[in-house]
């Protein structure tokens, strides 16, 4: 997929969100427009996952360890066929499968998620059995910055070290805020970067909102062979829209009609640039 | 008749769960025992000799033991995350109950050291709310074998099994109660080792031991004839051998190594009671407060989850008007 053509999904995959979360009334908008373009950049470029490979044991694992952000991954997931696009107009509805939370009743997702700290030692699991089994598949989370928080977090990333964990890679949506204010308010996640690499992994920095460096950053994995690659992805929470780019009440705030209009004019506007820019290319 | 009780040599379900193990591991690759710094309290040394490519440590993090062992199997692999009972339930619930449960990721989790068999160590170290907690998470079998042969049984069907279980078990010598191997045993169906009419005890685990023994003192003083059930598996729970046990209206007492509150006995009261069971029942473990200290045996003639405490509590229920 061409530069251009990750950015289009990018803008795209933000427009499904906010309708959905509008026509559900429901969902976690900041954090699923912060982290989308990891999961745009992962499904699209990086992963070996599609509905095709889905029961191949060899194909690559992705476990949503903020499992909040679900809608990210639904219109994501939707787009790559693994379920029609419509279904999503069920999301938080009663009896729907698409619930607030990723769950394996949904085709395409590995794990059900939810609680807080639960994604990386699985996916350490994962990876482990992989080496024990010689699959070279790779195995990838994405985590929130507030649920750095839990222990068990922690607990994973030296288990990570210790076996050598190299197919293993780690994405920290890092937008800074959480649902009470920001990181460091709450409490002090700084300096992250030493505190991981002091774990003994390999940590990368990138615009986790920029999906040409994301992409960049995501070829070159593992970064040192023999230890596990955690990257921390700068992002802003409610990325794309202007109103609710750095707005703490976007955490799990559902737009209202004027603002849903508003949001989707300067997505549609984003989408008609690139679109230009593809056709003077 | 009543069934004789054998007197082998008491070895540990500990000791029988490793060996089971190790005889599994030695034809299967997929097994792989994870611990949390557990390995020699699991018994499990030997193990960790022969296997060294199917042991994981993680150290003590029972979270991650939780959560990677779920990683493991749902890749496959045959994870038994081993950790003493009352960490392993308590510190790692959210991970058995998403990780595992939830997830349905197929873990065998095996609860050593279980109930008071630390005993003077404390409440730290106990675990009488296993039973408890784990009974209202979906999606997870809950077994207490009685004794080795339980325990290895329950171990290999685990291995088989693709939806999670939890085992647990205590460290001290046990007889076996049935001398025949019972070909017909399985995870979810209770073992009648005793048959009676006058009395039932259902009991799980490590005090299924001492409702055969109050018994048999019952038949040898009394003249009482009473039927004992090992109900290994606490969920799901046989529901049609414990009514067809309470069918002829004599009293039940259930008999467990647990919290009153929550457990096999609360289990066996409300199918009774909801299928209009009215039978004289008591429910013996141990009661709500802070444990005496002392070994498992002296905790257990505390509370009367013993031959002798048994005994009593049948006459009571017996003398108060059932008929005998």
């Amino acid at each position: 997929m061409t530069d251009r053509e990750l950015k289009l999904k990018s803008v795209e995959y933000r427009q499904k969100i906010l309708r959905y979360i509008y026509h559900a009334k429901a969902g976690h908008t900041g954090g699923s427009l912060s982290c989308i373009d990891i999961l745009n950049v992962l499904y699209n470029q990086v992963m070996n996952v599609s509905p095709e490979n889905f029961d191949d044991p060899g194909r690559d694992r992705y476990v949503q360890s903020k499992g909040h952000s679900v809608e990210a991954l639904y219109v994501v997931l939707a787009d790559l066929g693994f379920f029609p696009e419509e279904d999503l107009l069920t999301l938080c509805r009663y009896q729907s499968p698409y619930i607030g939370h990723p769950t394996k009743k949904v085709r395409g997702m590995e794990q059900n998620t939810g609680g807080l700290g639960h994604g990386l030692a699985i996916c350490s699991g994962n990876a482990l059995a992989a080496k024990k089994d010689k699959l070279p598949l790779r195995v990838f989370t994405v985590l929130g910055d507030g649920e750095m928080a839990e222990g068990s977090n922690w607990e994973a990333m030296m288990l990570a070290a210790h076996y050598k964990l190299d197919n293993l890679c780690a994405i920290l949506d890092y937008n800074k805020q959480q649902i009470t204010g920001a990181n460091a308010d709450v409490i002090g996640l700084e300096p992250i970067r030493q505190k991981v690499e002091a774990f003994g992994w390999v940590v990368r920095e990138v615009d986790g909102n920029d999906v040409c460096a994301l992409a960049d950053t995501l070829q070159c994995l593992p970064f040192e062979a023999g230890k596990p690659s955690f990257v921390i992805a700068h992002t802003v929470k409610g990325k794309g829209v202007s109103f609710m780019e750095g707005v703490l009440k976007w955490h799990h705030g559902v737009p209202s009609p004027e603002q849903y209009e508003q949001a989707m004019k300067e997505l549609e506007e984003a989408r008609q640039k690139l679109l230009e820019e593809v056709v003077e290319a | 008749m009543p069934m004789e009780m054998v007197q082998t040599k008491d070895i540990p379900n500990l000791i029988v769960f490793s060996e089971t193990l190790q005889a599994l591991a030695e034809i299967d690759r997929d097994i792989l025992v994870v611990t949390s710094d557990s390995r020699g309290s699991g018994k499990l040394v030997p193990f960790g000799e022969k296997f060294p490519d199917q042991i994981v440590e993680v150290g003590i993090a029972e979270q991650n033991l939780v959560g990677m062992a779920a990683g493991l199997a749902s890749m496959g692999k045959k994870a038994f995350a081993v950790s003493p009972a009352c960490f392993l339930t308590a510190r790692s619930l959210e991970q058995i109950k998403n990780d595992v449960a939830y997830s349905d990721n197929p873990v065998k989790l095996i609860g050593i050291s279980a109930g008071v068999s630390y005993g003077a160590l404390g409440t730290t170290h106990h675990s009488l709310h296993d039973f408890a907690v784990l009974r209202a998470i979906h999606n997870l079998t809950i077994v207490a074998p009685c004794d080795n042969f339980e325990t290895a049984e329950s171990i290999r069907q685990a291995a088989e099994m693709d939806s999670p279980v939890y085992i647990r078990f205590g460290k001290k010598g046990m007889p076996t109660l049935n001398r025949t191997i019972d070909p017909t045993f399985r995870i979810g169906q209770g073992r009648t080792i005793r048959e009676g009419e006058d009395l039932t005890f259902i009991g799980t685990g490590e005090a299924v031991l001492p409702c055969e023994e109050a018994a048999e003192m019952l038949a040898e003083k009394h003249g009482i004839r009473c039927r004992v059930i090992s109900l290994h598996t606490i969920k799901p729970l046989d529901e049609s051998l414990i009514l067809a046990a309470a069918a002829n209206g004599q009293p039940v007492i259930t008999a467990e190594e647990h919290s009153v509150h929550g457990g096999l006995g609360e289990a066996v009261a409300a199918l009774l009671f909801q299928n209009g069971c009215r039978n004289k029942f008591k429910i013996v473990g141990l009661p709500d407060e802070y444990t005496v200290n002392g070994s498992q045996i002296e905790i257990f003639d505390h509370y009367g989850i013993s031959g002798k405490g048994l005994m009593g509590t049948a006459l009571q229920l017996l003398g108060s008007g059932s008929g005998k």
